[in-house]
């Protein structure tokens, strides 16, 4: 009884957090443009979706940015959480203090803040917004989780081991990428990823400072969300979670089956 | 050496962190012409509704998604640890669509055409008037930011030692007692993480109040965006309402981070249990 | 961790499945019949892109088997264009005045050039490099808002009205007060910006649509309040979406995105409001330091072309001001009461925005955000 109770209470949040995601994927087979009334099933929104410049054009500056500012944003975060961790207390808490501001900081405030900086610089170094400011807004934004993923795994780190590197020979720059990132690595790449999927679904930040020559995705299809949203964007969601699905399958029964070779190994 | 890797960083965070603030603030103590003023702050009061209703919608929808989440965590960490992976997944994947198409969804889910209220029809009820509403901008919130609270919950319950539920048992204390008194207090890091995750995006919001809240449920993010991007282009005034905002939310993290005294050392408590 | 490593698969299927679509125009269909090739050709390799803000669907762009004016362009010019919409006039001087936009060509209504030409925010247009200005009907030509035409060349003209759901409204005849009555409590959508939105209520009061009379723009608003408990929102394009679900009755718009609508559904009708609608003219401007006028008035040009205007006109809906393309509009068309008028109607009935002095533009302003957000 309180199992079941349990399960359906489960299924139930599961619903809701996939009701509106299975709206938009029965849609984009709909003849008509409604997303209200199913009138009959057509695959013409997929082939026209590859064909419509301007979503292709912003999937791919949003791939663009999103790779960008994760990569710059895990190398410049990672060093960051280095140099922190070895600061003195009180540097040390100012440093994440700040760090902390564009995490807590309401996005849009975020947003206003980088486009009146870069406005302001835009006009006097005579530069436009475009695909620079938005990876240095991105990265603004990014960073801070970085440095968030990888201090726990700095402070967790055995500090004797940097130590012995050191006795054996090893200069700091060889100690780092022998001894520390392999042990940092985890907080890294959960940092990185972070990052991505932060940069690869940002509305507010980029629509204050995308100027007007690229847009992102989620820019233009709030572009698209004024006016009628078209089931090519359905369709690319569509894609989108299918791939998603994919991916996190395989991984699952690839974990499974090393749990059970693993279990067979003990 | 080692605190020269932090350089380019902390020069980083100087010019795009800490410049960029400065200068709302300077936006939101000068005129269109420069000159120091403190009317936008003043007119900044004439907007104490929307604030007020910007906090309370935010706020209702913080305690429905505790409210949702914390039973949710509770099953799932307590889950087998294969299914509990699977679950996980589940949950986070939403999270991969855009929120703006999630919303829109919405949109065409709570019309007076939509498919709630043709189901009701069917069974003879409504037409009702969810679109546009208040308690349209609250779904959109608590569901949008529904994953952003379990999450953290989640970290903080499948962290906890079992063997002190059992003790607490084998003391004496009922299934209930032991909820109260051991697993909500050990969770503190995780509410309050869950809680600023949830809370600042929905007090800032302005696409949500945009797409389902119709004309009576203007927000403050709404405000801001009119004054920089929109119809009533006013940036200083922009500028004051948002470092007013900002202000609300930093004292608002302060009185929940007092709460969480726990927290203080263990900095990581806001990203760290974001995946 | 192995975890981790999934998403990042994830992202690499993901932009390899990218790579693979590739990007670029379809439609290879000839629109203009006889382009001058020696003039497109002259920035052919200098590798250009023209930033364009246009309202939403105001070109055709190859949507729904229409002709893709944009795709041949770039092939004429070897110049690419890069569309961004806007939603209000308004909208369009924010993102240019906030410094954050650098537009090559923008689509602005009469009232806004005339205020940004005051505010020096247009680049004059050298009409030697735009001979097919002279398609233009020279009735549209040195309007009071660019009265040597040096800053403007005419895009589109049309009228506001209201757009309605024959299903839920039973009424033939109405004015601007359908829009008052409680009878449609919660279904009507009214215009999301300020300019619009007073006009319906000064020409209700009697007023001119250009007043500046601070008592008369408070009697407008305060109209506007007293209908702000019947309205279920307000939008701008959005009206696509809820006029073609259903979701609302009534909503004040403009003829051609209405027509646009009545093309896919035949539910909905459009009314002129013979009290007094505006009329207004959208026009091409280039905007004060564009980076790329040249290419941006070899674009204006090929817009000019009648091809491409009639093209355009019967995608969008609207009304062309280019005499060539005209002829080549249908009777239908051209008779159907909402597109074309005479001289005659126009000038009686209808009227166009001013720009208004800046004391009464901030009044409006204020008023505006105040009825947005008052409760």
């Amino acid at each position: 009884m309180k199992r079941t109770l349990k399960y359906l209470y489960t299924a139930l949040v599961v619903l809701f957090l996939y009701a509106p995601i299975f709206v938009l994927i029965i849609f984009s087979f709909n003849t008509t443009k409604s997303h209200s009334v199913m009138s009959g099933f057509t695959l013409k929104w997929y082939a026209e979706l590859f064909r419509d410049r301007t979503i292709i054009s912003s999937l791919v500056t949003t791939m663009i940015v999103a790779v960008s500012a994760s990569v710059i944003s895990t190398v410049l975060g990672t060093l960051a959480a280095l140099g922190i961790n070895s600061m003195k207390k009180l540097p040390r808490s100012a440093a994440l203090q700040v760090n902390q501001l564009p995490i807590v900081n309401p996005e849009i405030v975020t947003g206003v803040s980088l486009m009146l900086l870069f406005v302001f610089f835009a006009a006097r170094m005579s530069f436009s917004l475009g695909y620079m400011t938005l990876i240095i807004a991105h990265i603004t934004f990014d960073a801070p989780y970085v440095i968030l993923n990888v201090m726990p795994k700095l402070r967790q780190m055995d500090n004797n081991l940097v130590d012995a590197a050191a006795d054996l020979g090893c200069n700091s720059v060889q100690a780092f990428f022998k001894v520390v990132l392999p042990e940092i690595m985890p907080g890294v790449i959960s940092g990185f990823l972070m990052a991505f999927t932060l940069s690869l679904d940002d509305f507010t930040v980029s629509y204050f400072v995308s100027g007007s020559s690229v847009q992102t995705l989620p820019v233009t299809i709030y572009a698209m969300t004024r006016r009628q949203v078209s089931p090519k964007i359905n369709a690319l969601s569509t894609l989108i979670f299918l791939v998603v699905v994919a991916v996190l399958v395989v991984k699952n029964i690839a974990e499974r089956k090393n749990m059970k070779q693993e279990e067979i190994r003990i | 050496m080692k605190k020269l890797a932090s350089a380019p960083y902390i020069i980083w965070m100087a010019i795009f962190i800490i410049v960029p603030l400065i200068m709302v603030a300077y936006f939101a103590f000068t005129t269109a012409d420069g000159a120091y003023t403190i009317d936008n702050i003043v007119k900044t009061g004439e907007y104490i509704p929307i604030f007020v209703k910007s906090i309370a919608l935010a706020a209702i929808a913080t305690a429905i998604c505790l409210v949702i989440a914390y039973p949710l965590a509770y099953i799932l960490a307590n889950m087998r640890t294969s299914t509990q992976s699977t679950m996980l997944m589940i949950i986070i994947l939403p999270m991969w669509i855009n929120l703006l198409l999630k919303t829109y969804a919405w949109q065409t889910l709570l019309g007076n055409n939509g498919l709630i209220n043709n189901v009701l029809g069917l069974i003879g009820l409504g037409p009702y008037k969810l679109l546009n509403t208040q308690g349209a901008v609250i779904l959109g919130m608590v569901y949008d930011l529904l994953p952003f609270m379990i999450l953290p919950l989640y970290t903080v319950m499948a962290k906890m030692d079992r063997s002190i539920l059992e003790a607490a048992e084998d003391l004496g204390c009922s299934k209930l007692q032991s909820i109260l008194k051991v697993i909500v207090p050990l969770s503190v890091p995780g509410i309050v993480s869950g809680i600023t995750m949830v809370f600042i995006p929905a007090i800032s919001t302005f696409i949500i109040s945009r797409m389902l809240g119709g004309s009576s449920n203007l927000l403050i993010g709404d405000l801001i965006e009119m004054q920089f991007l929109g119809n009533s282009y006013n940036p200083n005034l922009g500028a004051g309402i948002s470092l007013v905002l900002m202000i609300i939310v930093l004292v608002v993290m302060a009185v929940i981070s007092l709460i969480d005294s726990s927290d203080k050392e263990d900095d990581d408590g806001i990203g760290g249990a974001r995946i | 961790m192995k975890r981790h490593l999934s998403f990042i698969t994830a992202a690499a299927v993901f932009s390899a499945a990218l790579t693979l679509t590739g990007c670029g125009g379809t439609a290879d269909e000839t629109i203009v019949q006889n382009p001058d090739t020696e003039y497109y050709s002259q920035l052919k390799d200098e590798g250009i892109t023209l930033n364009f803000a246009n309202w939403g669907d105001y070109i055709s762009d190859g949507t729904d088997g229409y002709p893709d004016v944009l795709s041949e362009f770039e092939r004429l010019t070897g110049i690419t264009v890069n569309c961004t919409t806007f939603a209000t006039n308004e909208d369009l001087y924010a993102k240019m005045k906030a410094g954050a936009a650098d537009y090559d060509i923008i689509i602005p209504s009469d009232y806004m050039i005339s205020k940004m030409i005051s505010e020096d925010m247009l680049e004059k247009l050298d009409t030697a490099d735009i001979p097919n200005i002279g398609n233009t009907d020279p009735k549209y030509l040195n309007r009071e808002f660019d009265p040597e035409n040096e800053y403007s060349v005419p895009y589109f003209w049309g009228v506001t009205g209201i757009v309605y759901n024959k299903d839920l409204v039973n009424e033939e005849d109405f004015g601007w007060d359908i829009l008052w009555n409680e009878k449609y409590a919660d279904q009507i959508l009214m215009f999301d910006n300020p300019r619009d939105a007073f006009a319906v209520a000064e020409n209700m009061l009697g007023y001119s649509m250009n007043t500046e009379d601070p008592d008369e723009l408070q009697a407008a608003a305060d109209l506007l309040t007293k209908q702000k408990p019947l309205v279920q929102a307000y939008v701008m394009d959005e009206i696509f979406n809820k006029m073609s679900a259903g979701e609302a009755a009534l909503a004040p718009y403009y003829a051609g995105d209405a027509i646009m609508l009545m093309r896919d559904y035949d539910f909905l009708g459009f009314k002129v409001i013979d009290s007094g609608a505006n009329t207004f003219l959208d026009s091409m401007c280039i905007p004060k330091g564009a980076p790329n006028k040249k290419a941006a008035e070899m674009f204006i040009n090929y817009l000019l072309e009648p091809e491409v205007a009639y093209a355009n006109s019967d995608y969008v809906g609207y009304s062309t001001p280019n005499r060539k393309a005209y002829e080549m509009v249908s009777d239908e068309v051209k008779n159907n009461g909402i597109s074309y008028f005479t001289d005659d109607y126009l000038e009686t009935h209808t009227e166009t925005f001013k720009a208004l002095s800046p004391d009464a533009e901030k009044l409006m302003s204020d008023l505006w955000t105040k009825i947005r957000s008052g409760s």
